[in-house]
């Protein structure tokens, strides 16, 4: 078990290591960060102290030491849109993404899995087919027409929920919450719904699978041929079961939803990270877009880590495998 | 034969309606168990042994239903009863066993999790009371440390352990009746004997009575009290173990013993008994068996024969019924 940490802490490091190659890379060949930062009237003079300033000049092996060592200090420099610490705006950014991505996470497997569990336990039930058929509209609709849909209705024809923005923040720390506030889980509403959507249908769909597959097993049949309860067979034997996929794909599907709340966060404006990313990418803002990236490759990896260590929590074959070995 | 019989199967009709047609995988079987018996129930793949054992149980696979007869157990009817009460005959009353231990125990939980879980699901005992029980069933079925094991989780058992737990599991709420479904099957030949002596001595111990459903006739001349020849989801022959094997009178059962080698004996090469048995969508008319069998007359292909005493057997055969049985018997040597 330690051993596995320790391997996987390792493979970890190296892939944040490959991703800081290409943040790194991306200083080097998309444009010169110089002339995203200065006016058209400075001297070449001006040009080179500002290089010789920023370590340009340097070795590309020694910047990218420098990027290596800032990054682990959280130091992805200033901004050359904003001239403020890159680190600084994420760090304010962050907790609205992270919020917003952990509430669509919860709401996805909250809503996912009874109605997969649901739908795998009743087949030919007439709520099933229809859950089934309403799962395709999650799939197949794209996230920002889903947004802009639940603004049409509930914003805009019912004024039930505000369109755009947090709300009312709390500030704990450095950390901005919009939980405590009314307003705050008002606004929150309709962007985790947009968010969650796809997340929620494909959950929903893969435990439907994966409890088909289960309910034929013998040990669920061995499990009624002991009489035990429809709800023990169900919900304990056969759910634990249809974990481990499950797990995997939430896991990977959290990372996903943090990435990719860029188009959800533009519908409702929402002051996120992916907001910033958007106009860091007009802005040719490179250091936002590289410690964005950092920063999303980082929590992908947590996941999966998170992800591993819990497949040891369920199951028991797994970790005796690596007692073994 | 005053005595109720422990369960007793009268007619039992079991189909599975598809989109195209009904196919009748059991056709009016009936047979008895008495207390304390063991029942054997032979044939090859497909000749609906499974299935019965299924229907008994109420465990038959969607869309497969019950659509006639009856199913006693000590007299009373289980085949039309609640889902809800059926669940406390299964388990409780009724054991079962499925033919691979491989597969039969829950990957996730550990064996003492599943006995005791069964345990207290039907009798009124607290937990550290199952799980005392479990202990003392892990080692009546011979699971050596059974105390240390009841933690263990399935894949750290061998496959002959995992059916010793299974057969544990199955007898843990001391039910009347064991329904063991080929329980050997997947099993090292080495271990298989030792099961299967284990399963007969486990339930003469618990009196419970034991329905042996297999397809390899050994088993059955070591282990049963009568045995019930299946084909093609009826019962050929059904007698005493030792009438059935010493002296066969359906041909099919003549092919089957026929088809077991053996050490004494000029034989060197078996019988076998030419062709396959019908697919369920294809049973000819008459005896199911006619197109395969030595015998066949005109009779065989028209009416379907019923069973009939011969001796202490009931044997399903025209060639019987009329009196032609010296034939039969002319089979194995020719």
């Amino acid at each position: 078990m330690l051993a596995f940490s320790i391997r996987r802490l390792f493979q970890a490091l190296l892939v944040m290591i490959v991703v800081a190659l290409i943040a790194f890379t991306l200083f080097r060949f998309v444009g010169d960060p110089v002339n995203q930062m200065v006016g058209v009237e400075t001297t070449p003079e001006q040009r080179e102290a500002l290089r010789e300033r920023l370590g340009l000049n340097d070795p590309v092996i020694i910047q990218f030491a420098r990027f290596i060592l800032n990054a682990a200090q959280f130091n992805f420099g200033t901004s050359y849109q904003f001239k403020q610490p890159v680190a600084e705006m994420i760090g304010k950014r962050l907790p609205a993404t992270l919020e917003l991505s952990i509430v669509s996470a919860i709401l996805a497997v909250l809503v996912g899995i009874p109605m997969g569990v649901y739908t795998g336990l009743n087949r030919d039930g007439v709520l099933s087919k229809f859950l089934l058929s309403a799962s395709l509209i999650g799939i197949s609709l794209p996230t920002f027409f889903i947004g802009i849909l639940l603004i049409f209705i509930f914003s805009v024809n019912l004024q039930w929920l505000p369109s755009f923005g947090r709300g009312e923040v709390v500030q704990i720390g450095w950390w901005s919450t919009g939980l405590l506030t009314w307003s705050g889980i008002k606004a929150l509403i309709l962007p985790a719904i947009t968010l969650g959507l796809f997340q929620m249908t494909l959950i929903m769909r893969l435990v439907r699978a994966e409890m088909l597959e289960v309910i034929r097993t013998d040990y669920i049949k061995f499990a009624r041929a002991r009489g035990l309860p429809n709800r023990a067979v169900n919900y304990r034997h056969a759910l634990k079961n249809t974990l481990v996929p499950v797990i995997t794909i939430t896991g990977l599907q959290l990372g996903t939803i943090i990435a990719f709340a860029i188009i959800t966060e533009t519908v409702f404006q929402w002051p996120g990270m992916g907001l910033l990313f958007l106009q860091s990418v007009q802005n040719v803002d490179i250091p936002i877009m590289a410690a964005y990236l950092m920063l999303i490759a980082f929590l992908f990896v947590l996941i999966n880590f998170v992800v591993d260590l819990l497949y040891f929590y369920v199951d028991p074959r797994l970790r005796a495998e690596r007692a073994i070995k | 034969m005053t005595e109720t019989p422990l369960l007793s199967v009268r007619d039992l009709k079991v189909e599975f309606p598809t989109r195209r047609a009904t196919l009748t995988a059991i056709d009016g079987v009936s047979f008895d168990l008495k207390k304390g018996e063991v029942l054997g129930v032979v044939g090859e793949s497909g000749a609906g042994k499974s299935i019965t054992g299924s229907a008994i149980i109420g465990l038959l696979e969607p869309p497969g239903r019950i659509a006639g007869g009856e199913i006693r157990l000590k007299g009373e009817r289980i085949d039309n009863l609640s889902q809800a009460a059926m669940r406390k005959v299964r388990g409780k009353r009724i054991g079962m066993i499925f033919q691979d231990p491989l597969t039969s125990l829950n990957p996730l939980f550990t064996i003492g999790e599943q006995i005791t879980e069964t345990i207290m699901t039907h009798l009124p005992v607290s937990e550290a009371e199952a799980r005392k029980r479990a202990i003392g069933l892990l080692e009546e079925v011979g699971i050596p440390a059974a105390g240390d094991r009841l933690d263990a989780y399935p894949h750290q058992f061998s496959g002959g352990m995992r059916q010793r737990v299974v057969i544990a599991l199955a007898l843990c709420a001391e039910p009347e009746l064991v329904i063991a479904d080929e329980p050997t099957t997947a099993l090292d030949v080495s271990v298989q004997a030792q099961i299967i002596g284990l399963l007969k001595r486990i339930c003469n111990d618990h009196g419970a009575s034991v329905m042996l459903i297999t397809h390899d006739m050994g088993v059955i001349a070591e282990t049963c009290d009568r045995v019930a020849v299946m084909y093609s989801g009826r019962v050929a022959e059904i007698g005493p173990v030792r009438d059935v094997v010493k002296s066969p009178h359906h041909p099919y059962t003549v092919g089957l013993m026929g088809a077991i080698p053996t050490l004494i004996g000029e034989h060197d090469r078996l019988t076998q008994i030419p062709g396959s048995m019908p697919r369920l969508d294809a049973i000819p008319k008459g005896c199911p068996f006619n197109p395969r069998c030595a015998h066949v007359f005109d009779r065989c292909r028209a009416e379907r024969p019923d069973p009939i005493d011969v001796g202490a057997s009931r044997v399903a055969c025209w060639l019987v019924e009329e009196g032609r049985n010296g034939h039969a018997n002319e089979v194995e040597q020719a």
